[in-house]
């Protein structure tokens, strides 16, 4: 008798297996189509670092203490920076990043004592070369600057 | 005579240009169907959907270069290919997809596709034989073994209907099911011809003889470019050929169910049906695990087979007394 016992356990356990795949042929999918959809960041992501840009000055607020620079470990900060005036402050004029050695640590971002740096949600990098990985990060300000500027414009001729 | 020929000819062309079509809509169904089970969209890029995806692949292996494996026997493994794909256009002949849509209407159709179903197995061996290569011999090896045993239950569920019928004709089988239809009657025998079926074009959970991940790809391992096209287009056209008989022996062929037609044309009936066959193939396709080799030998010598003998004994005792 446990021939046909076993017959019939085993095809019921074959038709709950199919009810299992079935079920599943009415949910929904969990693939996201990336290049045309794209799911929202979380806000912990940690692209490269950039420099913030403040509403008060329009601009960045770095002192050029290179605070970022001596404490990064994996060495990829260079900032350079000149005196306009003889007991000024030192004024930007250069902040390279190599992303292909950076390891995300975020020293920099807690040491800053202007706060000046974050994470910017840069996540589409390609690169074929080392120069490729290497971003000028006062360029790339100057750029956003001028990216919102052209959009405020844009607004207010809208309005 | 020669309108005779004339019908032959024409409907062994449609049958041609139908099975292309068939294989072409299969393959995308099949990925479809294993990637929503796996709650992915599988193909979406080319064309609607997906849709065209098949054809940018049969155009890629059509451009491939044929490579001949060393040392292999150069006759029998280009024929082969061609070998598998007789059969399969051979069935086309005597199946009914409607009620005079039929190609020609033998007396003995359904004894003609399952005497040239067969001619699988020996394209399989061949094929494995001849490429010299220990994976394609054992792949060709264990689908004669595997065919050997799955025919017996295959054929024996077929014999049941056969006899209640009393007749080997398609056209005979599908009009004695105008009221009801033979999986009805004859549930069990009905249920052993499709695991038979399953097992007879080589598909999970009895994919043994290309177990991809033991044997490579078992039987088509060194084929490449269009050699492997066709063994793919017979597989699939195999699965549909398989499933028509399916509908024609047991889910009444171009018959509505319960005679009820709802003024819908038989030919979508018939295809009706044996795309919804088809479908259940793929389902278990995408849900079983494959079966072991003593696992499936088992299976058929010991359960199979018994249970459709004793479902052929009862169904020849209940017409000779009934």
């Amino acid at each position: 008798m446990s021939y046909f016992k076993e017959i019939y356990y085993g095809g019921l356990s074959l038709i709950e297996g199919l009810i299992v795949t079935g079920r599943r042929l009415f949910q929904p999918l969990v693939t996201v189509q990336y290049p045309r959809k794209k799911i929202p960041l979380s806000s912990a992501f940690r692209g490269h670092i950039e420099l913030k840009i403040f509403e008060d000055s329009g601009t960045h607020k770095c002192i050029v203490c290179m605070s970022c620079e001596k404490n990064c470990p994996s060495g990829v900060i260079s900032v350079q920076g000149v005196k306009q005036k003889e007991k000024g402050p030192k004024t930007l004029t250069d902040y390279v990043i190599d992303f292909s050695k950076c390891s995300l640590c975020g020293i920099c971002v807690e040491i800053c004592p202007t706060a000046t740096l974050q994470y910017s949600r840069e996540y589409e990098l390609v690169g074929v070369t080392q120069a490729d990985c290497r971003f000028d990060l006062l360029a790339r300000l100057k750029k956003q600057v001028e990216q919102k500027e052209y959009e405020k414009n844009k607004q207010g001729k809208a309005a | 005579m020669s309108s005779d020929w004339f019908r032959l000819i024409l409907g062994l062309l449609i049958a041609l240009g139908f099975s292309q079509l068939n294989a072409l809509f299969l393959v995308w169904l099949e990925r479809k169907v294993a990637g929503h089970i796996q709650l992915r969209p599988g193909p979406m890029e080319v064309g609607p959907h997906g849709l065209l995806q098949t054809i940018a692949d049969g155009v890629k292996l059509v451009g491939k270069e044929l490579i001949l494996p060393f040392k292999a026997d150069r006759k029998l493994f280009f024929l082969a290919p061609v070998l598998v794909f007789t059969p399969v256009l051979v069935g086309f002949l005597v199946l009914p997809f409607g009620q005079n849509m039929i190609i020609r209407d033998m007396n003995l159709g359904v004894l003609l596709i399952f005497g040239f179903s067969t001619i699988t197995v020996l394209a399989i061996l061949a094929g494995g034989w001849a490429s010299n290569n220990k994976y394609a011999l054992l792949g060709a090896v264990r689908s004669v073994a595997q065919n050997i045993a799955y025919e017996i239950p295959l054929l024996l569920s077929v014999m049941s209907v056969v006899l209640m019928v009393n007749s080997l004709s398609f056209s005979e089988i599908v009009n004695s099911q105008k009221t009801v239809w033979f999986i009805f009657l004859q549930p069990l025998a009905g249920l052993i011809y499709l695991i038979s079926a399953t097992a007879e074009t080589n598909r999970a959970p009895f994919d043994i003889p290309e177990a991809e991940s033991e044997l490579v790809a078992g039987f088509h391992t060194e084929y490449s470019g269009m050699g492997f096209g066709l063994f793919f287009l017979a597989e699939y056209t195999n699965m549909f050929i398989v499933c028509a008989v399916a509908t024609s022996l047991f889910f009444g062929g171009w018959q509505g169910l319960f005679g009820i037609n709802l003024g819908i044309p038989g030919v979508f009936w018939f295809l009706f049906k044996t795309y919804a066959l088809i479908f259940i193939i793929m389902w278990v396709r995408w849900t079983f695990p494959r079966v072991r080799f003593d696992q499936l030998m088992n299976f058929a010598w010991k359960v199979m087979i018994p249970l459709s003998l004793v479902n052929l004994v009862i169904t020849a005792i209940v017409l000779k007394f009934v």
